[in-house]
C-alpha cells in the first residue's frame, strides 16, 4: 500500500468512526464533498485538523482550514503529503 | 343550543334516518339513538348524577359510546372520554382527578379500572357495558327490571357550564384536563356548520378517537345536520388498504383526520382501485401535512375540496385554509394554517406579549367563545395559558389564549405556522426551527416519516437528531442524506445524527410521538 493510500484509509476511518458511525464505508469515496455537504461542520472540521496534526506530526495553518483544502478525502490526503 | 339538543332536534326532523353506523354492521336511527340516550340519562339521574357532575366514558368507539355521551350531556353532566388503549392506571388517574360521579365502562376494562381505583382509594359508580351481553340497551333493560328509573328532564345547561373535559398529555408527564364549556363547543360546531354546509345526505367519517378534539367536529356537525356518522374503530383506522376500501364502500362524503393517516392512505391504500365519487370534503388537522404527500393525495383524489384546519384542544379549530385546486410543482413549504375562524379573534405577540408588526413572527393568541374555560384543578397552569393581565391591557380586555405556536402573517390575516415555541433551539448561536429541517427531509423521495429533535450532549452542546422511517424500510446513507439536506438548508441546520425506524412511534391520536423519541435517545 502506498503512503498516500494508507493516509487516505486512515483519514477515512477517522471520519466514519467520528462523524458517520454506522455508515457504509463504500459511500465515502475519495471525492465525496465533506465540508460543503454538511458532513463536516465547523467543529468537526477542527477535530479532523487536530487528528491530522497529531497523527502525521504536521502543522495546519488557520487559513488552510477551509473547504479548498479539506472538502474531499483526496484534498485532505494531498494536504497531508504536501506537508511531510 | 345545547349539544344534546342537536341530536334531539335531528331526531324530530329525521327519526328514521340513520344516525350512526359501525363497520361491524351495527347501525342506529336518530329516534333510537335519542331514545337510548334518554334512558341512560334517566339511569344516571337515578344513580344520583347531577347537573355539573363529571361522568367518565371508558369504551372503544361504538354506537353505545355515542349514546353514552349524549346520555351524560342530557343529564346536565360533563363527559370525560378517556383513551381506551391507554394503561388503566392513567385512566383511573383521570377519573379520580376530576372526581367523576359515575363512569360508563366497557366490560373489558372494568377489572383493570377497579384495581387501580382500589390502589388510589377512589370509588365511584360504574355502569358496565358488555357488548356480548346486549350492550348499553341490555344493561339499561336489566337495571330497569331491578329498579325503575323515572323519566328525567334533559338539562339545558347555561353557556358557561362544563360540557366535556379532554385530557391531553401535560409537559410534566401528568395528564391535564382541558375544560370545554357548552358555549365553547357549540360556537365551534356552529362555525363548522356554516363553513362546511353539511346536509342530511352527508356521511361523515369518525376517524379520531373520542378523547381527541377532532371528534367534536365529527360527532356534532354530523348529528346536528341529520347526516350519518360512520365510526372507524382504531385498529382499522391505521390499516390503509382496509381504510381506503371503507371510505369508498361506506360512501364517506366528509373526511376528517390527522394528515399522517392521509399520507398512509395515499402511499399504501391503492386508492386507484376504489370509487370515491361521494367524497366531497377532506379536512385535516393536528400536524403539518408535508406538501409532497398532499400533492400526491390530490393527484389520486382530485375531486374533493381540501381544508387545512389548525387549533389546539384548548380552542378547537381556530384557523383554517382551503388548499388551492392545483399545487404548484415547485411548492415545498407547507400550506398556511390560514385565517382566524369567524367566531374568534387572533393576535400575534412577541415574548413580552406585545403585538408584533404585520409580517413579523410571533406567538398566535386566540380569544372568543370557543376558548377553553381552563384546566381542571390546575389554577396556575390555567393562568399561564393566557396572556398576563398587564400584557393584555396593552391590547384590550379579551382573554387571549396563548397557543404556544409561532406564526407569521403571509398576507394580512393569513397565518403560516412557523413552529412550536418550544421546538426552537439554538445551536452555536444559530436559531434553528426543527420543523424546517423536517420539511426538508420530507422532500426526500425515500423518506416516509421524519421527526427532528434536539439533544444536549455531556458538554452542553446541542446536537440535532433526525429520526426517519423510509418507504422501503432500508437505512439511507448518512453521507447522501446530509448532502441532500445541505442543498436546501444552511449547514448549521443539517442534522448531526440519524436514527432509522421501521415507523415512527405515534401517540394515541396518531401524531408523531416526540416524547417517546426523546426518551429513546
Amino acid at each position: 500500500m502506498s503512503d498516500e493510500t494508507a493516509i487516505q484509509e486512515q483519514v477515512k476511518k477517522f471520519i466514519i468512526d467520528e462523524f458517520l458511525p454506522g455508515e457504509d464505508p463504500d459511500e465515502l469515496t475519495p471525492d465525496t464533498p465533506l465540508v460543503s455537504s454538511g458532513i463536516l461542520d465547523s467543529i468537526a472540521t477542527l477535530k479532523l485538523v487536530t487528528f491530522l496534526e497529531e497523527t502525521y506530526n504536521i502543522s495546519v495553518e488557520p487559513h488552510e482550514v477551509d473547504a479548498e483544502n479539506l472538502d474531499t478525502l483526496d484534498l485532505v490526503t494531498n494536504l497531508v503529503t504536501s506537508k511531510r | 343550543m345545547n349539544l344534546h339538543r342537536m341530536l334531539t332536534e335531528s331526531a324530530k326532523r329525521h327519526p328514521e334516518r340513520e344516525a350512526v353506523e359501525h363497520p361491524d354492521g351495527s347501525r342506529i336511527r336518530y329516534a333510537e339513538l335519542d331514545g337510548l340516550s334518554d334512558r341512560l340519562r334517566d339511569r344516571l339521574v337515578a344513580l344520583g348524577v347531577r347537573r355539573g357532575d363529571r361522568v367518565g366514558v371508558y369504551m372503544h368507539k361504538s354506537i353505545d359510546t355515542v349514546a353514552a355521551i349524549f346520555g351524560i350531556l342530557k343529564a346536565g353532566a360533563a363527559y370525560v372520554p378517556v383513551d381506551p388503549t391507554a394503561p388503566a392506571s392513567r385512566n383511573a388517574f383521570i377519573h379520580a382527578d376530576c372526581e367523576i360521579a359515575a363512569a360508563v365502562v366497557a366490560a373489558e376494562f372494568q377489572a383493570g379500572l377497579a384495581d387501580e381505583f382500589a390502589k388510589a382509594d377512589f370509588s365511584t359508580r360504574l355502569l358496565v357495558v358488555d357488548a356480548d351481553d346486549g350492550g348499553l340497551d341490555g344493561l339499561l333493560r336489566r337495571l330497569q327490571a331491578e329498579q325503575d328509573a323515572p323519566i328525567a328532564e334533559s338539562v339545558d345547561t347555561q353557556p358557561e357550564e362544563l360540557a366535556y373535559i379532554l385530557y391531553t398529555s401535560g409537559s410534566t408527564g401528568r395528564p391535564k384536563g382541558v375544560m370545554i364549556s357548552t358555549e365553547n363547543a357549540t360556537s365551534f360546531v356552529s362555525w363548522c356548520i356554516a363553513t362546511f354546509e353539511p346536509t342530511h345526505e352527508d356521511r361523515f367519517s369518525s376517524h379520531a378517537p373520542f378523547h381527541f378534539d377532532l371528534s367534536i367536529l365529527d360527532i356534532y356537525t354530523s348529528l346536528s345536520s341529520g347526516a350519518t356518522l360512520v365510526l372507524i374503530p382504531s385498529d382499522l383506522g391505521k390499516e390503509p388498504v382496509g381504510l381506503a376500501k371503507l371510505i369508498a364502500d361506506r360512501r364517506i362524503s366528509i373526511w376528517y383526520s390527522a394528515p399522517s393517516i392521509l399520507s398512509l392512505l395515499c402511499e399504501y391504500g391503492r386508492l386507484e382501485e376504489q370509487d370515491y365519487s361521494n367524497l366531497r370534503t377532506i379536512l385535516f388537522a393536528g400536524e403539518v401535512f408535508p406538501v409532497p404527500h398532499l400533492r400526491k393525495l390530490k393527484e389520486a383524489l382530485p375531486k374533493p375540496r381540501y381544508f387545512n384546519l389548525y387549533g389546539p384542544t384548548e380552542t378547537n379549530v381556530c384557523t383554517w385554509h382551503e388548499i388551492p385546486e392545483t399545487i404548484p410543482s415547485d411548492r415545498a413549504e407547507p400550506f398556511p394554517i390560514g385565517a382566524v375562524c369567524s367566531h374568534l379573534e387572533g393576535i400575534v405577540v412577541d415574548r413580552a406579549g406585545r403585538e408584533v408588526a404585520s409580517g413579523d413572527e410571533g406567538e398566535l393568541c386566540i380569544a372568543g367563545p370557543s376558548v377553553l374555560m381552563g384546566y381542571w384543578n390546575l389554577e396556575e397552569q390555567t393562568q399561564r395559558a393566557f396572556l398576563r393581565r398587564e400584557e393584555a391591557e396593552a391590547v384590550d380586555e379579551n382573554r387571549w389564549y396563548r397557543t404556544g405556536d409561532l406564526v407569521v402573517a403571509e398576507t394580512p390575516g393569513v397565518y403560516r405556522f412557523v413552529g412550536r415555541l418550544d421546538r426552537m433551539v439554538k445551536k452555536r448561536g444559530y436559531r434553528i426551527e426543527l420543523g424546517e429541517i423536517e420539511a426538508c427531509l420530507y422532500q426526500h423521495e425515500e423518506i416516509q416519516e421524519a421527526a427532528v429533535l434536539a439533544a444536549t450532549d455531556d458538554e452542553g452542546a446541542v446536537t440535532i437528531v433526525a429520526h426517519l422511517a423510509t418507504r422501503d424500510g432500508q437505512k439511507l446513507s448518512m453521507i447522501k442524506i446530509k448532502h441532500f439536506c445541505s442543498e436546501v438548508l444552511p449547514l448549521y441546520m443539517v442534522p448531526d445524527a440519524f436514527r432509522f425506524h421501521e415507523a415512527l412511534p405515534k401517540t394515541s391520536t396518531d401524531k408523531i410521538d416526540y416524547q417517546t423519541l426523546a426518551r429513546q435517545d
